[in-house]
């Protein structure tokens, strides 16, 4: 026994650096975080030109909105701002239907400043912005996508294996995140299976799905590929999907920082520029 | 609100501001702005490809019709033009059809009824996201084109409108559209002069309307004047094609 610690009681623990992701990984990902957070904030403000969602084929001022932002007037108040979902209302002044301007006056926009690209509404920008992007996002996923592929990436670190799938490994697994216990040694050289679940629910459903409903509402990619406007159930359910969409693509992105930072913030950054990443193994 | 202490109100603010201020520089320059528009260019040329068989845009039923068609842009043009031509039920309306052409032209309401129409039951798509279904019959611009014969130089339609948009009292601000002629040919692509089975609503575009439906609602020119046929566009209003081109919107509204 070559033990590095001088204290019998704890268990012996040593670092050991692995290569963790490859080039291909790293710079797609980072591309990502910048593309999505500007498709983001660029949607926002097309999204405020009529922040109102429908479904079905068409949707418009005297139709029913399931979701609308609304900017409220009122006869002897200040306009207010509110969040309607469903029969639901809620006030969201300062945030949504009214925030603050450059100049800190009340604005009546769907979105605050701060949250759309450009600040100010200006759907020519935001769209030009928007589709620019789009290109540079499908380009970046799809060089993901294809080197996955080939280099078996997607097999390797994201299919589950069929033990992985075992209820009670899923129930574990869950139950470690709700513990805030995080793999080390063996396992921490693979992703657990909700990772596993997580990341590929947003490679190969959630950002695929902004893409093909973003293509359902453009009318020329309507007559090019009709069958997108079917399989989303029409345009405005189409719009509606991407916003559904988008939103459970910032969720992730919320937890994935939260577990980034549970993990150790400093070497999943590692890792995720260098490659490096640090497991502590049980010496021998 | 009341949850937010006042430090992390003020470091958010501040925050935001800083990226907001970063965001607008980005956006607002000249050099960022024309590499940005080169994907305008990448979907023009994308969607030509795959529209090279010149597939039809979605026909509906009578069924799916909105209820409310939303009127859009200028509801009531206000030139005395105009507002001449309304007062008679534009009897005296006419169409004229100018430009690269070889027999200059110009048709009444009754001219346009008589050649062979085409209705269509179609999805209106709005730059601002919402969508109307409506039915709409008209004359094919093929038809009108073929009638003045094109010269081998023409390259574009641009449809000069009665409205006054911008409100400027003279031509300047009068509405204008202009498709290139894969587009003006498309079968789809329609003067219409009727919507949903009665003569189109003030409100809609009457006396006659552009209808093409694979681009969004501001190609749908309406109140339309004359069609003039041209081998280039910068010659015209702003130069880039359309009142809202000339104000920053892409030509090419397929997307």
């Amino acid at each position: 026994m070559t033990s590095i610690t001088a204290n019998d009681a704890a268990p012996p623990v040593r670092r050991e650096v692995i290569y963790r992701h490859g080039v291909i990984v790293r710079i797609t990902h980072w591309i990502n975080v910048v593309v999505i957070s500007l498709l983001i904030m660029s949607g926002l403000n097309i999204l405020s030109a009529h922040p109102r969602l429908y479904w079905g084929q068409f949707g418009a001022d005297a139709d029913h909105p399931w979701f609308e932002v609304a900017s409220l007037n009122h006869a002897a108040a200040p306009p207010s701002g509110a969040l309607r979902i469903g029969g639901y209302q809620i006030d969201t002044t300062g945030l949504l239907g009214v925030s603050k301007g450059p100049g800190g006056q009340a604005l009546e926009q769907a979105f605050p400043n701060w949250a759309t690209l450009p600040a100010h509404r200006d759907l020519a920008t935001a769209r030009r912005w928007h589709f620019f992007l789009a290109w540079v996002f499908v380009i970046n996923g799809t060089i993901y996508l294809l080197i996955g592929l080939l280099n078996r990436h997607l097999w390797r670190d994201l299919a589950p294996r069929r033990a992985e799938l075992a209820p009670r490994n899923v129930w574990r697994s869950i139950v470690d995140h709700i513990r805030l216990k995080h793999p080390v040694g063996e396992e921490a050289r693979r992703y657990n299976i909700l990772q596993k679940f997580a990341y590929l629910a947003v490679i190969v459903v959630l950002l695929p799905a902004m893409v093909l409903t973003g293509l359902t509402m453009s009318p020329g990619g309507d007559a090019i590929f009709p069958w997108l406007t079917v399989l989303f159930g029409g345009r405005q359910s189409a719009r509606a999907i991407h916003f559904i969409t988008a939103n459970l693509i910032v969720l992730f992105v919320i937890v994935h920082i939260v577990e980034v930072f549970l993990a150790g913030v400093w070497n999943e950054l590692r890792s995720m520029i260098t490659g490096r990443y640090a497991i502590r193994t049980e010496a021998h | 609100m009341a949850l937010m202490s006042r430090r992390a109100l003020i470091t958010t603010a501040g925050a935001g501001g800083l990226l907001l201020s970063g965001c607008d520089r980005l956006t607002s320059a000249p050099a960022v702005n024309r590499f940005i528009g080169h994907g305008e260019a990448l979907s023009f040329h994308a969607q030509r490809l795959l529209l090279a068989g010149q597939p039809l845009a979605r026909e509906f039923t009578t069924a799916d019709i909105s209820p409310v068609f939303k009127a859009n842009g200028t509801m009531a043009p206000q030139t005395a033009d105009y507002l001449a031509l309304q007062a008679d039920n534009f009897a005296s309306w006419r169409l004229a059809v100018d430009g690269v052409v070889h027999r200059p032209m110009s048709f009444s309401l009754a001219d346009l009824r008589a050649l062979p129409s085409r209705t269509q039951i179609t999805r209106h798509d709005c730059v601002e996201g919402w969508s109307a279904i409506g039915g709409w019959t008209g004359v094919q611009l093929s038809r009108v084109l073929a009638l003045v014969g094109l010269m081998p130089n023409a390259r574009f339609v641009v449809f000069h409108c009665a409205d006054d948009l911008a409100g400027s009292g003279n031509a300047a601000g009068l509405y204008y559209e202009s498709l290139d002629l894969f587009d003006a040919f498309h079968p789809q692509t329609i003067l219409a002069y009727a919507m949903n089975g009665a003569p189109l609503a003030v409100a809609h575009g009457a006396p006659l309307r552009l209808r093409v439906e694979r681009q969004l609602g501001y190609k749908q020119a309406k109140y339309v004047m004359r069609l003039e046929i041209t081998d280039r566009l910068d010659r015209i209003a702003g130069g880039k094609g359309g009142f809202w081109e000339d104000r920053g919107y892409e030509w090419y509204a397929g997307i």
